[in-house]
């Protein structure tokens, strides 16, 4: 990663920079949500930059900080041989990012994936499409607040007894029950 | 399922002309269809046998693989990681375990650096023979698969000796692997790869100078090298379209660095060219695996600290520091210092990237897994639009779709 291409941006755009660090030789800059398509499109098109291979969109739930949602954009440069991460933090009353589609087509896929796993909603392109669940699946399943088991299968699933793996339950969770967990609503089963 | 549309008919009405009316045609293929292998579902409308849209619809096999591995240790995330592509299991094991050392900060010895260079380069032979087979296969020669699968046979037994299963492997552990090569091993991997020497140079006999083969591939799904990147393209489908990315030269891991290697690059970016990335390839992989057998020493496959690593099994037994070690280990999980970190590494079929954030508990706050054929899956549409309906088979072969890892 570069800590070139972290200065060149802050120097760019300092009203839209939040913050910006290294950890472990990752340059991360964290921007404001308005100046995101912007700063992604310098960040393409600028030849020091040079920033043309956007390797991957995804999304941490913070599910205890405001606010909640962090969305990572991970770009590289074939030229220059340097990564720089982005970093958008939304909150859960509006999770709704700028899309990047305009700067980088390959952004697509991810940002259906942002939307279907932890329902960020990208303004500026078609109606969000899920990209592994099925439509009628309600809710987002990476949310922390998903419950593990929250399956909602579209017909009926043989009833497993015991499926819990692992030493035990995870730090703060709730003691594991023996009994399916509640699902988010109980749809109808189709038969 | 998407709209029929009216076709406007462009050529010239005569008097004694009566022109139809025409519509496009939707039609669904798969998500089991013989001349796919993954389970996708394309929805197609098409106009006579012309592409106009294609919607790919995946995850028929996603589990939740980034859900289960925030549930469990970091040491459990590993069996997952074997079913994200499980033709190359051992290339995934090593990636995660590289993202997680990144992020922990442990250098492992110099031996599990050489045995995890064989491992992946071994398993990059099995893809990238899968792939020329199956592409083969669907495109009307049965042959060319039974040889890709004789010898991705003979390479599965040589995994199966040095890891103990032929295809869900879970070889890897933090700091380093699970134990060292087999007595004997490294000569039967040689004579091995005198096999599959053989059995390459027959794939490339049949396919490499076969018309049909040529008339199916040369000249279908063209992506241009800007529109390549654009899409976010890696492995040999970037390298096809004359991009020179390979993070095995651009960010040496490993051993990658002590080794001569070439990478090929193809110059139009069609489908033939994808195909012969392969080809190449696997003579490049061949190569680098007799290096590194040269070029070994003997040494510890792991690191001595017990942060990471279970102790020793006598110790365990024998000294209550040991079953201490060994107790924190198995039920609180290893402690990846709090933070984040992006690692990366050339899996077959392009960059595979973890993006990990650990919260300084035993088990990993978020995995997120950049799977290298999901944005290839994404440009599909691109590469098929207005092409004929056929030319989607090499297209799709040459993507080599594993549905483990692009659904997760």
């Amino acid at each position: 990663m570069s800590e070139f291409a972290l200065q060149r941006v802050a120097e760019r755009f300092p009203d839209a920079v939040v913050q910006g660090y290294a950890y472990r030789g990752d340059e991360t800059l964290v921007i404001q949500r308005e100046h995101l398509v912007e700063v992604a499109r310098f960040c393409k098109d600028d030849p020091e930059l040079d920033l043309k291979l956007p390797l991957s969109v995804t999304c941490v739930d913070f599910i205890d900080e405001k606010p909640r949602f962090e969305l990572v954009y991970t770009l590289y440069s074939i030229t220059k041989k340097h990564h720089l991460r982005l970093k958008v933090r939304v909150g859960e009353d509006d999770p709704t990012v700028p899309s990047t589609i305009s700067v980088w087509r390959g952004m697509d896929w991810w940002e259906r994936y942002c939307w279907d796993m932890y329902g960020i909603r990208f303004s500026d392109r078609g109606p969000m499409k899920r990209l592994w669940m099925y439509e009628e699946f309600e809710g987002h399943p990476l949310r922390k607040d998903f419950p593990l088991r929250g399956r909602q299968p579209l017909i009926p699933e043989a009833d497993i007894q015991d499926i819990y793996r692992g030493p035990g339950p995870g730090p703060g969770s709730p003691p594991a029950s023996r009994s399916n967990p509640p699902r988010p609503s109980q749809l109808p089963i189709v038969k | 399922m998407p709209d029929n549309h009216e076709i406007a008919d462009t050529s010239a009405v005569g008097a004694l002309d009566a022109p139809l009316p025409r519509k496009t045609m939707s039609i669904n293929m798969g998500p089991s269809h013989p001349a796919s292998h993954g389970t996708v579902r394309f929805n197609i409308e098409l106009d006579g046998e012309n592409i106009v849209k294609l919607d790919p619809e995946i995850g028929f096999l996603h589990r939740g693989f980034e859900k289960s591995c925030e549930n469990v240790t970091w040491q459990q995330c590993l069996p997952y990681t074997d079913r994200l592509n499980y033709v190359s299991a051992l290339c995934n094991n090593f990636g995660f375990l590289t993202a997680i050392e990144k992020l922990a900060g442990i250098e492992i010895p110099e031996r599990a650096k050489y045995i995890r260079t064989i491992g992946a380069e071994i398993h990059r032979l099995c893809d990238h023979l899968t792939c020329v087979g199956a592409m083969g296969m669907e495109l009307g020669g049965f042959a060319p698969f039974l040889y890709a699968v004789e010898a991705r046979e003979l390479l599965w037994d040589r995994i199966a000796e040095l890891t103990g299963a032929r295809v869900t492997t879970s070889f890897g552990r933090i700091g380093g692997v699970e134990r060292d090569l087999p007595e004997g091993w490294v000569q039967k991997v040689e004579d091995t790869l005198v096999k599959v020497e053989e059995f390459r140079h027959e794939i490339d006999e049949l396919l490499t100078h076969n018309r049909i083969f040529i008339d199916r591939t040369r000249g279908t799904g063209v992506l241009s090298a800007e529109d390549a990147v654009d899409f976010g393209f890696t492995g040999p489908m970037l390298r096809a379209s004359g991009v020179d990315y390979d993070v095995r030269k651009a960010h040496p891991y490993w051993v990658y660095d002590r080794v001569q290697f070439r990478v090929p690059l193809g110059t139009t970016g069609d489908n033939f060219d994808r195909y012969y990335m392969r080809m190449a390839e696997m003579e490049e992989s061949i190569s680098i695996l007799r290096q590194c057998f040269a070029q070994m020493q003997p040494g510890p496959h792991i690191v001595d600290d017990w942060r990471f690593v279970l102790p020793p099994k006598p110790q365990v037994y024998s000294t209550i520091e040991g079953v201490i070690g060994h107790f924190k280990l198995i039920m609180e999980g290893v402690k990846i210092p709090k933070g984040e970190c992006y690692s990366f590494t050339e899996s077959p079929n392009g960059e595979l990237g973890w993006y990990l954030v650990s919260d300084g508990s035993g088990r990993p706050y978020k995995v997120h897994c950049r799977a290298p054929g999901i944005q290839m899956v994404g440009a599909l549409e691109h590469m098929v639009k207005g092409s004929l309906l056929p030319d989607l088979i090499p297209t799709f072969d040459a993507i080599n779709m594993i549905g483990g890892e692009v659904e997760q």
